[in-house]
């Protein structure tokens, strides 16, 4: 066990401290983040693998839909408007369902929120993943805090002109690949990658990279932690989704303070000492430049590096893990609750362990039970009950559909021989990968027959027409009527049948005579 | 206001103006806003060189990229004509009934007849081609000329009684008022209606069977089922140019009434007049 006064301090001061807040128009001070290791960084290298693989690899996935669609596993086709996701396909008339997947999206937002805070801010937003990533990249350049903070400070020199051309110019790599990557889901990946190459890929292409590789070097190289506090709605937002159950990253000030950098020597004088060493080990890695032991604050992404930091230096002097933690508000109010002296209105550190200096079993820092509360199950439903819908919908949806027009100039014809004709202008679609025959007949309407414009065949009932694979065929019927059949009001069906499996459907149709007794 | 003022409390300028003990700081513009300030002003300047922009006495200056909203359009207009250029040429080429036999010309001339028709046709046919009295229904299947595609489109080239065109259909059915007795007009229009059974006196149509054969059979058939060649309407169906009814009929009798349809392929070209040919036949009432 260390002594805490051989805990390296650093000379460390937080940027957006409440104490030394600065004016809006000051000059952005920089954050030089210092490496963590821990629980919480190791998760985050977890999920930066997860998110990043599944951003940049998606659109490389094959998925074999037979000779009539592309093979991309994730695709849309906003030329011929389609939507591809591995066995689904989706046209543009069944956009209801990515609609009803962002719904499930925000009240996702809102259901993590209300249980774990900002889990989102700190784990998987884009801007902290990739800030991590060209963090990584200045790290292994310019080296940790320190010497960074040194190479900044030091005058222009070849070696440090060096770092400087080396970190950005991996910067904007990592940039151009984000950019590069967005595109490959708009088109077939390998054909636009040596379009792309060779410089025959569309401008849209070449704007589009450009774009997403300047906001991606800005915001992750060079802006960073001003995005979430200057830019983002959402740190505002949340605090109408955040409650006194929510985690958040929490200073337990109820057991660190007085917080002491000579704890030992204030011990013997009898003093009263927390459990912080003041080491600022928190304040260095902090990515937003914040001290957390100002309690709650707006810059707070809820990362909790600062836990892994605080977490080594109370295993090195040999106190629980823990000051930093992962806490609601409820509970920390009871904790401080037990903490503070009820004659001196201040905190004794005193009361929170027992006689042997453990915690008292009444200290909890998180309830998991916390968890399960009306709002969240409510949150939790709503979810589910979308996602069941969606899936429904899904599994029951038509792959065959008609819709018809009916001519309404003329509105009928009437023919030499009396009788009465309607135009009608059928769309067959075929929402299948596949080319597919269709019977399409009448039903109803007695006598009636119909002629099909441009197919050479005498009239009848039904007549089979091929649509081709994922397309829509548009076909000009004229239905005629007989005159000793003709009526006012009369109603018949289209339907259409797929001739080698089961779908079918149908259509209701007006038929229009001429109007009698008048 | 030589003297500066400074605000105790942020430590910034002010500008010297005070209201009620408030005083209005002197902060700089942000610098982002100011260098996109001069941005647009250096953007304007180039703009103004670069496109069309001052006015002059006469006209205004063309800028040195030489941009101009027309010649914009007429680039469009001419990558439209060289699209459809291949379709063009090949309806030029081929006959109305080769264009019929190709289902991709077919629907090429059948949208291209369509925009023609209605610039040109549906002054006297009808928005829908479903025509009025004197105007024939171009939907049903009553031609008075023929409804196979060729002979629409010999119709459309030469017109019906079109002075200007030697091939143009001529035919003129006589006014019988001069010819015939008044009571044999009333039993000759009595026996046609009665053809499509809407003839008012039954008792008149034996005699003026008679009548008919003796008169109207030359051109209208013995059957009175028409004769294309000639342009004589079939009498025996539900389809009437004018009006339908034993007066109306009678009326055509007696002084008839003759339309006439310019002769459209001088006016419009061979091509323009094959597209009208094949929309029209595909108003479903074609033979």
């Amino acid at each position: 066990m260390l002594d805490d006064t051989e805990v390296e301090r650093l000379e460390v001061e937080a940027v957006n401290s409440a104490k030394t807040r600065q004016p809006l128009y000051t000059a952005r001070k920089k954050v030089f983040p210092k490496r963590a290791s821990g629980r919480f960084r190791q998760f985050k290298w977890l999920i930066m693998a997860i998110t990043l693989g599944i951003y940049y690899l998606t659109p490389w996935i094959r998925w074999d839909r037979g000779p009539y669609a592309p093979d991309q596993a994730v695709l849309l086709d906003i030329a011929n408007r389609r939507f591809y996701f591995f066995a689904i396909e989706i046209w543009p008339q069944e956009f209801y369902y990515v609609a009803g997947l962002l719904v499930m999206a925000g009240i996702g937002l809102f259901l993590v929120t209300s249980t774990v805070g900002r889990a989102w801010c700190g784990y998987t937003c884009p801007q902290t993943v990739w800030v991590d990533l060209f963090l990584v990249v200045e790290r292994g350049i310019e080296g940790d805090r320190n010497a960074r903070i040194k190479l900044d400070a030091a005058p222009m020199s070849a070696s440090k002109l060096a770092k400087r051309v080396a970190k950005h110019a991996v910067w904007l790599v990592i940039a151009v690949a984000t950019g590069g990557a967005w595109i490959f889901y708009f088109a077939d990946a390998p054909t636009l990658l040596a379009d792309f190459v060779t410089g025959h890929a569309e401008p849209v292409a070449y704007i589009t990279v450009a774009i997403l590789t300047a906001t991606t070097y800005l915001f992750g190289g060079l802006m960073r932690e001003q995005v979430c506090t200057y830019m983002c709605p959402w740190p505002r937002i949340q605090a109408a989704m955040l409650d006194e159950n929510s985690l958040t990253v929490t200073y337990n000030d109820w057991r660190g303070e007085p917080r002491s950098r000579h704890a030992k020597k204030a011990a013997a004088e009898g003093l009263t000492v927390g459990d912080c060493v003041d080491c600022n080990a928190c304040v260095a890695v902090c990515p937003m430049g914040i001290d957390i032991r100002d309690g709650q604050q707006l810059e707070c992404i809820t990362c909790a590096l600062c836990i892994d930091a605080c977490d080594s230096v109370m295993d090195k002097i040999g106190k629980e893990r823990g000051l930093i933690s992962y806490a609601t508000l409820a509970d920390y109010q009871s904790n401080m609750a037990i903490a503070t002296d009820p004659a001196t209105k201040t905190i004794d550190p005193k009361r929170v362990r027992d006689d042997k200096g453990k915690l008292s079993a009444a200290i909890a820092h998180f309830r998991l039970s916390r968890i399960f509360r009306p709002r969240t199950f409510v949150y939790a439903a709503a979810w589910s009950l979308i996602g069941i819908a969606l899936l429904f919908a899904l599994l029951s949806r038509d792959r065959l559909e008609v819709n018809v027009l009916q001519d309404r100039n003329p509105q009928y014809v009437r023919l030499s021989d009396g009788s009465i004709r309607n135009g009608y202008t059928v769309k067959l679609l075929n929402m299948v990968p596949q080319p597919r025959n269709f019977e399409l007949s009448i039903e109803g309407l007695a006598g009636a027959n119909m002629s099909v414009v441009g197919l050479d065949q005498p009239e009848s009932r039904s007549i089979t027409t091929e649509v081709e694979a994922d397309k829509l065929k548009t076909i000009r019927v004229y239905v005629r009527q007989p005159l000793e059949n003709l009526a006012e009001g009369q109603s018949f069906k289209f339907v259409v049948v797929d001739k080698a499996g089961s779908e079918r459907a149908s259509y209701v149709a007006k038929f229009n005579v001429p109007e009698t007794g008048r | 206001m030589s003297e500066k003022h400074i605000d105790e409390l942020s430590g910034v300028e002010t500008t010297g103006h005070e209201w009620d003990g408030i005083q209005e700081l002197n902060n700089p513009m942000p610098r982002w806003w100011l260098w996109t300030f001069y941005a647009t002003i250096v953007w304007a300047l180039a703009y103004t060189i670069a496109y069309p922009a001052w006015p002059m006495l006469r006209s205004a200056t063309t800028g040195v990229l030489g941009y101009s909203s027309r010649a914009d359009v007429q680039a469009d207009l001419t990558a439209a004509e060289d699209a459809k250029s291949a379709y063009v040429e090949a309806v030029k080429s081929k006959s109305v009934d080769e264009i019929m036999a190709d289902e991709n010309l077919r629907q090429f001339a059948t949208a291209a007849g369509s925009a023609a028709f209605k610039v040109n046709c549906i002054q006297c046919h009808g928005s829908g081609a479903q025509g009025s009295p004197g105007f024939p229904n171009l939907n049903d299947d009553e031609w008075l000329w023929g409804g196979k595609v060729d002979q629409i489109y010999q119709t459309i080239s030469h017109g019906v009684r079109f002075a200007g065109d030697e091939e143009t259909h001529v035919s003129e059915m006589p006014a019988f008022a001069e010819v015939l007795e008044p009571q044999q007009i009333n039993e000759v229009a009595a026996y046609v209606a009665s053809l499509a059974g809407t003839a008012d006196t039954p008792d008149l149509v034996r005699a003026g069977a008679k009548v008919f054969a003796d008169n109207c059979a030359a051109c209208h058939g013995e059957n009175a089922k028409g004769n294309k060649e000639l342009g004589a309407p079939d009498l025996t169906d539900a389809i009437f140019l004018y009006a339908s009814g034993q007066n109306a009929i009678a009326q055509q009798v007696r002084h008839p009434k003759h339309g006439v349809m310019p002769a459209w392929g001088s006016r419009l070209g061979d091509v323009k007049v094959k597209e009208l040919a094949v929309f029209v036949y595909s108003l479903g009432g074609g033979e």
